[in-house]
Formats: structure tokens, C-alpha cells, sequence
């Protein structure tokens, strides 16, 4: 477990002790220039922020679409003439087209599933903590590392330039099924704008590749001295399954893709089958299924959603133990867990396509591999209570999102069960069930994951402190508005109200719905000008917070904490410390805390 | 000007809330950090429980203003076994929610930084956890079965007396097929479709290139647009398909759904319960029909891709059913006895009657497209 030889030498790790965002910092002794050292930087540390930046980035231009399709939603076909000034020909007389709005809305899901809650969520904690908490001093390959960072930028450019193209950005919902994404003449968000989605998505699949393949391979050879594996803190063993989950799932989503622009661009026809396209004629394919292209995706999709929870179960669990002064409970079984969360994933894509037509005896075996993961779960969601209990709770912004995670799991993991069960799924699927309940499991929790993990390391990363008025600001009023907006909208889907509609207006069945679409948008526009609140603290923290005096603020357990508060590249000053025990030796034997560098005592008691 | 102001009046709001802000940060410098810190710790902790009274609070008041707002008694005899499933889903899953969620935050609140109070050290407990591990899978197992046996029953064979109709999606609109009087769907293969006349491409005519032979039993198919008409109390099965991209058949008071997809039929078969007219009575609203959603994205108009099932009782069925003509009469009224032509009186959904000749360029229209 030597790997002392990664980065330079050790009289040059020595040197760097400057804090990062000092420009003027101590850099003669190792040659960094501006580039090397915030640009094209090998450093895990400055990768995990340019994670963390550029995903915050696409998150605030995915809110905004968000509420951009909302006020649609809330005031349908009245007119803001500030839309038009904003999106142009797309939102003529300050209306938004159906085109305008079809395109929000794909743009909307991609964005936040693959840029930010992927990308910004493991790619930002998975460079940060992994070797922090493992014990090395930057990841297996450095320059895979950078790459990843700079293929994932690249298809976020690829991503954005596909909002200008005269046809529009691509726009049949972020799953972008065929035949309607494969056939120009279908939708015009299917012509240039699908191609530049599924060029920005290859190049996705490649950083999450060399990011993933990176992580697995630093876990598993760069641990220091003493680190087994039962003692790496969960934030690892979660980035761990993440990592695993990612380089088995996006190949499959890629070859996909390959099919799909063969389709689009070669007159192959795996999808495509007995269509005749109004205003084209028949078209000559035939003999493909479009249903072929579901299993592609969602042998991605489904493990997708856990690529973006798993992370945030992690730095949770992380986050509430060392916050509850307490162990978290059941260490064994929280991996065990994550395990079987992990190998489940890849067993349960198709209750996505429970009414595709998928022969029913296939999809009986998918409500019962789906349903089973209730099971580790729930054995999640009871050991953080148990860790809760009887413990000596500190509220820190990123305790408080770490409360605010189980809440929400809760409340989305159980609106699961009814979707798993394909008998009610044929009543809910593709209404507004299914979006509070993916809302709320895996894009508010997996925000508030990204959050409590934002909130805790932050000193680590910029050796200041965020403001605690403004973070618990945000706080409540995150936790308030995402039930706000999310919790009534299972009325809706219970009412069969379907997602991915312009206008409900026209429909006996839906429009008794307009006062609530009205009062979600408002709801909605509220918690996006508060994120804007948390943007504000986080870059004004950054250069003005209350700068970090103690090495161990939180009085924290785990690795990164014996760095020192500015840690250089190559995290440690001297020799990687030696681990002697697990992370989470809180509140034993008296001791208010024990370091995993901490030898174990001759008299100390065994658990 | 109004929007000047809202965004001079939040900014406004953003800089009073960032001076409190650093105000408190100063105060608390001074205060020294862990005081503050046991200050903030328990304004938090009050909050916590604050937040789990006004948030059950808001459970229930949701539910009282939007329960009259859902939909009613099922429609369909299949559908009541989704909505008592459904009823005993949320009484399962509504007990661990309200558990969980009143321990979470009660947890929180309670065992917040106290000077006296010590952590316990509780690393694990093998009997709870195979108490959370057991009861889950028992009451998951329960609720799966229901589900399954639910599910074959949606899923399988309809009755032998249902009736059958074919349903094909199109953007944007939904397209409706009877077997007409022998009691048989002809052939239809989607190189015939002609959207003037022929909108599923029935096979009418042989032809040589495309290797068909004309289909007696496509001449008496009859064809719809809008509205589809389905007896009370007698089943119903769906044939579904799609004429260009993936659409789904949507019906919310039915409780069930299923995909149309290019290529490859789907079924779904239903018992409806009520008439139109029963629903436009017993829901209060005059105007209530059963709507056909289509529920999977299909572009740019997929929100108002409406379809009408319209329930009857069997004589009104079979009075309307005489009324309908095949679709192939309406296509080539020369080849009707029975009509005059050029009377276009009982043709169904307003579709133009077209001339043989204009039928042809029709065709060699597609055909070129094709070669293109």
C-alpha cells in the first residue's frame, strides 16, 4: 500500500501549503502556472471543484428551465413579455411554444440527472474523498482524472450549443425513445438538436467511465497502511458500489446510442418498424422493435437512479454520525445494504416498461426484484434513526440536510412501493405520480445528499466557513417549498393527470387542477431564488467566510481532517498517517471522539 | 414595469437577508463559538419539531381540499381491484410513513446537544435489525401478491363475449377500427396507408411489388376518428397499436393504460360500468366524457392528443353500429350499391370522400417518397 511515488516527490508535497484560492500562494518550488493549477489541473482536490462548480452551473440552468416550464404550467397561455425577451421566437407574444416547452422540459431532466446529480454529485465527491478519506495522496491515474473532468465539460458545451440551433435542443423527454427521437420528420427537436444530445451524451459516458474506473481502482489498491476495507468510512464503500454501478450500466446505455445514430443516419432499422410519418409517407423500415432501445436505456436508467442516491446515502450517513456524536448504527448492515441495493439495481430496469407491452409474465418477476428493494431500504432508513436516537445532535447545515435526506427518502421511497407494483403502475405510470415520486427520491434527496455534503466539507475544500444564517435559511425553506411543490402533485397523479402536457385547459378530466399548478409554480419560483441564496454564500464564503482555525472543526474521525487546513497537492504534510480502527468511534469509552489514527488502547472496550 | 420592481423588491430582500446574516456571523465571533453554536443548535432543534406540526398539519389539509378533486368510484369492473389495492397500498405505506417521519423529526428535536447528556455508544444490534429486515419482507410479500394476481388478471385472456376494437395511434389522434359486419379485421399493412382515405392501410387491392393480395375482409372494416363507442357492462378489448411513434392509451377512469408502439400490437381489455350519460350525472359536470390521454411523449402536440370512449347501453351501440359505414365504401362510394354517389351524408368523422383518381396520386405520392 505504498504510494508514496504518485505525486512528485516528498520534499515538493511538503512546500504546498498555501491556501488554494491564494493567487500569489507559494508556488516557486513546484512550477505551477494558473493553467496547471485551476485549469487543466491533476490535482483530485481541484478536479472535485470543478465538478462541484460547473455542475452548480447546470443545476442553476436546469432550475431555471424548471421554472421556466412551470410558469407554462401555472398560468397556461398567459402572456410574460420578459419570456420573450428571453427565449425569443420560442416564446412569441411572451407565451412559451410547445416546441420551447417540450425542449425545457428534456433539457430540464437530462441536465439534472446526468450533469448535475451525476456528475456534480460523484464527480465532485468521489475526487474529493476518496483519497482524502482513504489515505493517498490523489487518485490511480491523475490524468484520467483531468480528462474525466474535461470530457464531462465538453459535453456540457456539446449540451448548451444544442439550445441554439435553429430547429431547436431536442425534445422528446430525456429518455429520448424511439421512434420519435430517432426520426427528424417526427419532431424537429429530433433533427440537429438529438444529434448534439447524443454527441454530448457519448462524451458523458466517457467521463463517467475514466472517472469511475479511476475510483474503483484507487479504492482498491491506494488504501494506507491499516485501511481494510470494513474500516473505510460508508462516503467510499457508497462511491465504491457508485463507481462499480457506472462502468457496468453506461456502456450499455452507450451502445444504445450507437444503435440509435445508426438508425437516425445509416437507414438501419433496430428500432424502427411499420411507420408512416404524416406529411412523409411510409418509411422504409421494417423489423425493428422500439422497444429493443427501453432495455438499453433503462439497463442504464434504472441503476442510473441509484449511481445518483448511493452517494448521497454515503455522505449522509458520513455526515449524521459524526453530527449525532454517535456511531453510525449497523455499520455491517449499511454495506450490506448498499450491496444489495447495488446487484438489485441491475435486475429491476423493466418495471420502467411495465406498460409497453412487455409480456406479463417478465414483468411479474420485476415487481417481485423491485419490491425486494424495499428491503435494504428500509434497513437504511431505520438504522438512521437508530442513529438519531440517544444521540447529542449538532445541527450544522450539513446535519440539518442530512435530516432533511432521510425525510425525503422516506417520503419518495414509499411512494415506490405502489409504482413497483406493476398492477398500480398501470393506473399511475406516466402521471404526475411518477414525478413527485422521482422528484422527491431522487432528485430532492439526492440534491439534499449533494447539499449536506457541500455543507460538511466545505472547510476542507476552501478552509473558510459557509454562513450559518443563510444556510439554514436555505434549509427550511428547501425542505418547506420541495414538499410544497412535490406533495400535492400525487393528487394529481392519483387523478391520472399525465406528465409531459403543454396545457391541461382542454381536458374535462385534468383541469380542475389549475389553482394547484398555479400555487406549485409559485411555490417553485420561491425555492429557486432561495438556491440563489445558497450560490451567493458559497462564492461569497469562499473569499470572505470565517476562515477555518482548527484542523478538525467537526471533530470528525476520518482521514481528511489530519490534513492540514490547506492541504497542498498531495494532501499530506510528511508521511500518510497509519489507520487503526473504523471511522465511527463516537461518543466511546468517554472519549467524545477517536480518530482512526488513533492506536487502540490496551484497555479500550470491543463493540 | 412591474417586473422592474419585483426584481428591485427581491434583490432589495436578498441584501436585508445577507446583512442579517453577516450581522449574526459578527455576533456570534463575539458571542465565542461555542455559545453560538449551542444558540443556533437550539433554534434548529425547535424548528424541527415546529416542522413536524405544520408539516402533518399540511398532510391533512392537502388531502381535505384536494380529495374532492380525484376521480371518483372506478368506471371499470377491472379498476376496482386497483383502487382497493391502491386503498390498501396507502394505508401500509401511509403507517411507516407517519412512524418514520413523526421518529425522525422527534428524534431530532429531542436529542439535541444537551451540556449533560452523553452520546450512547450503539454501534449495533443484530435482533432490530432482523426485526426491520423480516417485517418489510413480509408485508412486501403480502402486497406483491395482491399485485400479481391483479396483474394477471389485467394482463391475460379477455372473456370469450368481449367485443374488440382497434386502437392506432397517430400524431396527433387516435384512430378507431370495428370488424364490420362479418366479424373478422381484415388485413391492413402500413405501405397502404393513405392518410385521405386508407388511414390504417387496410389491404384493399392486390399489388405485385408489395406481394398482397386484396383481403375481403378489410371491405367492410369500419374506421373512425374522435370518438369510439363501447357497451355498458359488456367487455371490451383493446387492440393497440401505433401508426409512427410510440403513444400510449390512457384511461385514467378505466384505471389503466398501455403503450400503442409501431410494429408491435399491445392489448388491454376492460369491463366498463357506467354509461357517458351515468358519469355526466352522477360527476355533476355536463360536459364529462371518458378520456383517451395519450401518456407517453409523442412531440410537440402530445397535450392534445384527446381521444373519446363513449359508454352505451347495447341498443344505442347497436343503433349507432348500423348507422357506420366501411371505410372502404367511403373511400370508393362507386364500388356502394347502396349509395348515390357524391352524397357524402353519413360518412364518419368528417373524412372527405376521395375519387379513385385522387386515391392513385395518393399512392404513387408514398411510393416516391419511398424511393427519395
Amino acid at each position: 500500500m505504498n504510494n508514496e511515488g504518485v505525486i512528485g516527490t516528498q520534499t515538493d508535497v511538503g512546500h504546498v501549503h498555501a491556501a488554494h484560492h491564494d493567487h500569489d500562494g507559494d508556488h516557486h518550488h513546484h512550477h505551477e502556472t494558473f493553467i496547471s493549477k485551476y485549469i487543466f489541473s491533476m490535482d483530485h482536490k481541484m478536479i472535485a471543484k470543478q465538478f462541484l462548480i460547473t455542475g452548480m452551473v447546470w443545476a442553476i440552468i436546469g432550475g431555471l428551465m424548471s421554472v421556466l416550464f412551470r410558469m407554462q404550467l401555472g398560468y397556461p397561455g398567459e402572456s410574460f413579455p420578459i419570456l420573450e425577451t428571453l427565449l425569443g421566437k420560442w416564446a412569441k407574444g411572451g407565451t412559451i411554444t410547445p416546441e420551447a416547452y417540450y425542449a425545457l422540459v428534456t433539457t430540464h431532466g437530462t441536465v439534472l440527472v446526468f450533469f448535475v446529480l451525476t456528475a456534480g454529485l460523484s464527480g465532485t465527491f468521489a475526487n474529493f474523498l476518496i483519497p482524502l478519506q482513504i489515505g493517498a495522496r490523489d487518485m490511480a491515474s491523475p490524468f484520467m482524472n483531468m480528462l474525466s473532468y474535461w470530457f464531462f465539460f465538453a459535453a456540457g458545451v456539446v449540451m448548451l450549443s444544442s439550445i441554439f440551433v435553429e430547429t431547436g435542443p431536442f425534445s422528446g423527454g430525456w429518455t429520448a425513445y424511439p421512434p420519435l427521437s430517432a426520426l427528424g420528420s417526427a419532431s424537429p427537436g429530433s433533427k440537429t438538436g438529438m444529434d448534439l444530445w447524443l454527441i454530448s451524451m457519448a462524451l458523458f459516458v466517457v467521463s463517467s467511465l475514466l472517472g469511475g474506473l479511476n475510483y474503483i481502482a484507487t479504492i482498491l489498491n491506494m488504501r494506507t497502511k491499516g485501511m481494510s476495507m470494513t474500516r473505510l468510512p460508508l462516503t467510499i464503500w457508497a462511491l465504491f458500489f457508485t463507481a462499480i454501478l457506472g462502468v457496468l450500466s453506461f456502456p450499455v446505455l452507450l451502445s444504445g446510442f450507437i444503435l440509435l445514430i445508426f438508425d437516425r443516419n445509416f437507414g438501419t432499422s433496430f428500432y424502427l418498424s411499420d411507420i408512416f410519418i404524416q406529411g412523409v409517407g411510409a418509411l422504409p423500415n421494417e423489423g425493428g422493435s422500439a422497444i429493443l432501445y427501453q432495455h438499453l436505456f433503462w439497463f442504464l436508467g434504472h441503476p442510473e437512479v441509484y449511481i445518483i442516491i448511493l452517494p448521497a446515502m454515503g455522505i449522509v450517513s458520513e455526515v449524521m454520525s459524526t453530527n449525532a456524536r454517535k456511531p453510525i448504527f449497523g455499520y455491517m448492515a449499511m454495506l450490506g445494504s448498499l450491496f444489495a441495493i447495488a446487484v438489485l439495481a441491475f435486475v429491476v430496469w423493466a418495471h420502467h416498461m411495465f406498460v409497453s407491452g412487455l409480456n406479463p409474465f417478465l414483468g411479474s418477476f420485476f415487481v417481485l426484484l423491485t419490491l425486494l428493494i424495499a428491503v435494504p431500504s428500509a434497513i437504511k432508513v431505520f438504522n438512521w434513526l437508530t442513529t438519531l436516537w440517544r444521540g447529542n445532535l449538532r445541527f450544522t447545515a450539513g446535519m440539518l440536510y442530512s435530516i432533511g435526506f432521510v425525510s425525503m427518502f422516506i417520503s419518495g421511497g414509499l411512494t415506490g412501493i405502489f409504482l413497483g407494483n406493476s398492477a398500480l403502475d398501470i393506473h399511475l405510470h406516466d402521471t404526475y405520480f411518477i414525478i413527485a415520486h422521482f422528484h422527491i427520491v431522487m432528485g430532492v434527496a439526492g440534491i439534499f445528499g449533494m447539499y449536506a455534503g457541500i455543507y460538511h466539507w466545505f472547510p476542507k475544500m476552501f478552509g473558510r466557513y459557509l454562513n450559518n444564517t443563510l444556510s439554514y435559511i436555505h434549509f427550511w425553506v428547501t425542505l418547506a417549498g420541495a414538499y410544497l411543490i412535490f406533495w400535492p402533485m400525487h393528487y394529481e397523479g392519483l387523478a391520472g393527470m399525465p406528465r409531459r402536457y403543454y396545457d391541461y385547459s382542454n381536458w374535462e378530466s385534468f383541469k380542475q387542477f389549475v389553482g394547484l399548478n398555479q400555487f406549485i409554480t409559485i411555490v417553485a419560483i420561491i425555492v429557486f431564488a432561495t438556491q440563489l441564496l445558497f450560490l451567493f454564500n458559497f462564492f461569497y464564503s469562499m473569499y470572505k467566510g470565517r476562515k477555518v482555525t482548527s484542523q478538525n472543526p467537526w471533530g470528525s474521525n476520518t482521514l481528511e481532517w489530519t490534513t492540514p487546513i490547506n492541504p497542498g497537492h498531495g494532501n499530506w504534510v510528511g508521511e500518510i498517517p497509519e489507520v487503526h480502527r473504523w471511522a465511527y468511534d463516537y461518543g466511546k469509552d468517554g472519549h467524545d471522539y477517536i480518530s482512526q489514527t488513533t492506536p487502540v488502547g490496551a484497555d479500550e472496550s470491543r463493540h | 414595469m412591474s417586473l422592474y420592481f419585483t426584481i428591485a423588491a427581491v434583490i432589495l430582500l436578498f441584501v436585508i437577508i445577507f446583512q442579517i446574516a453577516k450581522a449574526s456571523e459578527y455576533v456570534d465571533i463575539l458571542k465565542g463559538e461555542e455559545r453560538s453554536r449551542k444558540h443556533n443548535n437550539k433554534i434548529n432543534g425547535f424548528l424541527m419539531i415546529v416542522f413536524l406540526v405544520l408539516g402533518l398539519i399540511g398532510v391533512y389539509y392537502c388531502h381535505e381540499i384536494l380529495k374532492g378533486r380525484l376521480l371518483g368510484e372506478s368506471a371499470s369492473v377491472e379498476g376496482e381491484k386497483v383502487d382497493s389495492m391502491m386503498n390498501l397500498t396507502i394505508i401500509v405505506t401511509g403507517i411507516v410513513f407517519f412512524i418514520t417521519q413523526i421518529l425522525l423529526f422527534w428524534f431530532s428535536y429531542k436529542y439535541q446537544e444537551k451540556e449533560n447528556r452523553k452520546a450512547f455508544f450503539f454501534p449495533h444490534n443484530n435482533r432490530l435489525e432482523v426485526i426491520w429486515t423480516v417485517i418489510p419482507t413480509i408485508v412486501l410479500t403480502v402486497l406483491v401478491i395482491i399485485g400479481l394476481r391483479n396483474w394477471f388478471l389485467f394482463t391475460g385472456d379477455a372473456p370469450q363475449n368481449a367485443m374488440v376494437v382497434e386502437v392506432t395511434g397517430k400524431q396527433f389522434g387516435w384512430i378507431y377500427r370495428y370488424p364490420g359486419k362479418d366479424n373478422e379485421f381484415g388485413k391492413k399493412y402500413f405501405r397502404n396507408i393513405d392518410d385521405a382515405t386508407n388511414w390504417v392501410g387496410l389491404v384493399w387491392a392486390d399489388n405485385a411489388e408489395m406481394n398482397q393480395k386484396a383481403d375481403p375482409a378489410a371491405k367492410d372494416d369500419i374506421v373512425l376518428q374522435q370518438t369510439m363507442y363501447v357497451v355498458k357492462n359488456k367487455p371490451v378489448k383493446l387492440v393497440i397499436g401505433s401508426r409512427d411513434v410510440i403513444h400510449d392509451v390512457g384511461l385514467p377512469h378505466f384505471r389503466l393504460k398501455m403503450d400503442a408502439v409501431p410494429g408491435i400490437p399491445t392489448s388491454l381489455w376492460f369491463t366498463p360500468k357506467f354509461t357517458t350519460a351515468e358519469m355526466q350525472k352522477s360527476s355533476g359536470n355536463p360536459n364529462f366524457e371518458y378520456e383517451i390521454a395519450c401518456d407517453q411523449i409523442c412531440g410537440n402536440n402530445h397535450f392534445a392528443m384527446k381521444g373519446i370512449i363513449r359508454v352505451v347501453t347495447q341498443e344505442e351501440f347497436d343503433v349507432w353500429l348500423a348507422q357506420q359505414k366501411p371505410l372502404y365504401l367511403t373511400a370508393f362510394p362507386d364500388n356502394n350499391p347502396a349509395t348515390v354517389p357524391g352524397s357524402p351524408a353519413t360518412n364518419p368523422a368528417g373524412a372527405a370522400p376521395a375519387d379513385s383518381a385522387k386515391n392513385a396520386t395518393a399512392v404513387t405520392m408514398v411510393s416516391n417518397e419511398r424511393k427519395n
